[in-house]
């Protein structure tokens, strides 16, 4: 009895509903959702921390990389290839499980980097800036937190590509 | 406490740096990458400018990145000066002069160009993105070393 009461009531009450509600909520897209304090606050907290490790397993001294690409060492293959594996674990682990960001409640997912020409030909240009700078982006931040203020420079430098590439970007082969 | 303050060995050291992706993930809801810090920079110091990777990059949503760069640089900071028993050789000491200045300089618009035209860096690219079994990141990791090992091997007896 209660559930034949019930179910026209609802259906009456659903038309007035979905006539309000997108008045409200249409100025507000989810798709770009504004980063919370939180948010910021969580990432230099692991920003520290990763810093700490780039600083102690010494990837941020610009001899351990010249060593890496004579191979004089597998000091930095080891961690490197370490770092991939515990992130790929990890990873299968949290979509397994399907695990919510504990800050944001959305499920962890892992938006693809696509593949064009520039994968090459920028990572190739990359790949001789770390071998002459003997940093990449993290390490460079390390230094100059560690008082290499030579590293400065880098990190000037590292803007000017950046800047060179916005410049250039409508231009290159992608 | 000695442990701490020695290098870390390569195992401890590869643990913790792949740890970083998944907490990156679960605390912050990003995706772990250096890179796009130089992006946000570039488009706070130029709010106004025509070129559309600044102009239509999110600067709100990126300010993450460069809170993690901040991050970074502390912890190079606090290791240098309480967790390490001798002072750490970041860079030779040749590289302590105009030339060596040059270089760096030279080294860093490779680095920022590459990185961005790529998509990512070793973070980004060879450690999440290889991680996620993402194709074109292994592509860009090799191309890394190609860059890298040509240069060493190629024009080493010129620069360094």
């Amino acid at each position: 009895m209660t559930t034949t009461l019930e179910r026209p009531s609802t259906q009456d009450r659903l038309p007035i509903v979905e006539a309000v509600r997108p008045i409200a909520i249409a100025p507000k897209p989810k798709t770009t959702a504004p980063i919370s304090k939180t948010t910021l606050l969580l990432s230099l907290v692991i920003g520290v921390y990763f810093g700490v490790v780039l600083t102690k397993s010494e990837v941020v001294r610009w001899q351990r990389v010249h060593d890496m690409f004579l191979f004089n060492e597998a000091h930095m293959y080891l961690i490197i290839g370490t770092g991939i594996g515990v992130a790929m674990i990890s990873m299968w682990l949290l979509k397994r499980f399907q695990v919510r960001s504990m800050n944001t409640g959305q499920r962890i997912e892992y938006k693809p980097k696509p593949w064009h020409s520039g994968v090459m030909i920028g990572g190739t240009l990359f790949g001789a800036g770390w071998s002459i700078t003997g940093a990449c982006p993290g390490p460079i931040y390390a230094q100059i937190g560690g008082g290499a203020w030579l590293s400065l420079v880098t990190l000037a430098g590292a803007l000017v590509g950046t800047f060179l590439f916005a410049q250039l970007q409508s231009k290159l082969p992608r | 406490m000695d442990l701490i303050l020695q290098p870390w060995p390569w195992w401890i050291s590869g643990i913790l740096v792949g740890l970083t992706v998944p907490l990156l993930y679960f605390a912050t809801g990003q995706g772990f990458g250096i890179s796009t810090s130089y992006q946000q920079i570039g488009a706070m110091g130029s709010p106004h400018s025509r070129l559309s990777y600044f102009r239509n990059f999110d600067k709100r949503k990126g300010l993450w990145t460069l809170m993690f760069a901040l991050g970074i640089t502390l912890g190079g900071f606090i290791s240098a000066n309480l967790l390490t028993a001798e002072p750490i050789e970041f860079l030779p000491a040749s590289y302590l002069s105009l030339g060596g200045a040059v270089r760096l300089f030279i080294g860093g618009i490779l680095i920022g160009f590459g990185a961005r035209y790529a998509g990512g860096c070793t973070s980004g690219h060879a450690i999440n993105g290889i991680a996620n079994l993402n194709l074109p990141s292994l592509l860009a990791t090799i191309f890394f070393f190609v860059g890298g090992l040509s240069v060493t091997w190629g024009l080493g007896y010129l620069i360094f």
